[in-house]
């Protein structure tokens, strides 16, 4: 029991694939300007992450190691198909802030560390705790760098306005560079250094 | 012509694979710690993209399109799972022929071939075409055949290998540099891409 938990706390913190892992880093930068595509974003990649965590566990034994990467690809791109429906019938509008986002789940790499590092080796239950454990992780730091961007470059959060007018009256303004590319990647940056800065065992020699 | 130019050139500066989409982040970040491998890579991919985008757009066009196979049947919703075969497919048939025709091109692309096929920036660069099929032909972003889909492959190569040989070429020299402890290495390297972006963004005003 002990084990599961762990399984699932040290993807979130310690051990996170983003900040220290480093994977997955494309659509994480891509989609935080603002809140609401970061969190649809972010179960999206748990949902699939766990789904396909089960699948390969289930199928472990029977795939033939030199096309396990096609299987996994096959499998991951399936789930990916039907996630990218449900938004589209479900949620067009983030569907339609994602782009072409959803699509590139499929070579997240975090997708593929998992299947080959976790999924091939343990058992359904341990992959399923496994998966949902680094969708979070990831989804925790797409909210942090969102939250940020859409604080400080449009003063809202989920659209709705925070800063009151009163700021804005007294020469407050927003920060548009905030929602540009450049700032999500100098915000990651920051986390990062910050995080090593607390666990000095994750620095660099 | 006109609109071959402007696509390459564009593909290259204003929509950079990194700079402005953050594709191919992954092998990006961990590839460039030295010039030369990363400008192996770099080859590598504008390689990989010119073969398997004029491919992904016959294929969207001729068999997935609505109307294409069978009147009245739109297929579009199976692009994702064939877009990464092909790929995958692609990425597994160059290697063969350049192993077999070219060992030492081979030798020196190494591991990073077989890497490529999930590499995002060849499954990005796919996904981006098919959006930009549905452009109005006025755009500047239109794909509307094979040559226009040549110059955004070559154009979003040629961009990658100039980001990552660039942060290569920077990242030697920031490693003789005394950072704080915690940013070196991840963190510095983060916020170096983030300023480079920065110096790319004064393209995206650019009129052609």
């Amino acid at each position: 029991m002990s084990n599961l938990k762990e399984t699932f706390l040290t993807p979130l913190g310690l051990n996170n694939p983003v900040a220290v892992q480093v994977l997955g880093i494309c659509s994480a930068l891509a989609v935080t300007a603002q809140l609401e595509p970061a969190i649809v974003m972010g179960l999206s990649v748990t949902i699939i992450l766990a789904l396909a965590n089960v699948v390969i566990s289930l199928l472990r034994n029977t795939i033939p190691n030199r096309i396990r990467i096609i299987v996994q690809l096959v499998v991951v791109a399936t789930l990916v198909t039907i996630v990218s429906e449900v938004l589209k019938a479900f949620a067009y509008d983030v569907s339609v802030a994602l782009s072409v986002y959803v699509g590139l789940i499929i070579t997240n790499c975090i997708l593929m560390g998992r299947l080959e590092a976790f999924a091939m080796a343990n058992g359904p239950v341990d992959s399923l705790v496994d998966g949902i454990g680094n969708g979070l992780g990831y989804a925790i730091i797409l909210v942090i760098v969102a939250f940020i961007r859409e604080l400080f470059g449009a003063g809202t959060l989920f659209g709705f306005q925070i800063i009151p007018d009163c700021l804005y009256e007294a020469g407050y303004m927003n920060c548009g560079l905030m929602l540009m590319p450049p700032m999500a990647l100098i915000i990651l940056g920051c986390i990062i250094w910050a995080m090593r800065a607390k666990n000095p065992e994750l620095q660099e020699k | 012509m006109e609109h071959f130019i402007s696509l390459f050139v564009r593909s290259i500066f204003v929509d950079n694979m990194i700079f402005a989409f953050f594709l191919g982040m992954c092998s990006y970040l961990a590839v460039s710690k030295n010039v030369k491998t990363a400008l192996g890579l770099g080859l590598a991919v504008i390689f990989v993209l010119c073969v398997t985008l004029p491919v992904n757009y016959l294929l969207y066009t001729k068999v997935l399109g609505p109307n294409c196979l069978v009147e009245g049947v739109d297929l579009s919703f199976l692009s994702f799972i064939l877009f990464i075969a092909v790929i995958a497919g692609i990425v597994q048939l160059v290697e063969m022929v350049v192993e077999k025709f070219s060992p030492s091109l081979y030798a020196s692309l190494g591991i990073f071939l077989p890497l490529i096929a999930v590499n995002c920036a060849i499954m990005g660069a796919s996904l981006f075409m098919q959006q930009r099929i549905t452009m109005s032909p006025d755009s500047t972003q239109y794909i509307g055949g094979v040559s226009d889909c040549l110059a955004y492959a070559l154009g979003s190569g040629l961009g990658w290998l100039l980001a990552i040989v660039g942060l290569a070429a920077i990242r030697e020299k920031l490693s003789y540099n005394a950072a704080p402890a915690a940013l070196k290495g991840l963190g510095l390297t983060f916020i170096t891409v983030g300023l480079m972006a920065m110096a790319f963004m004064c393209f995206s005003g650019l009129k052609i």
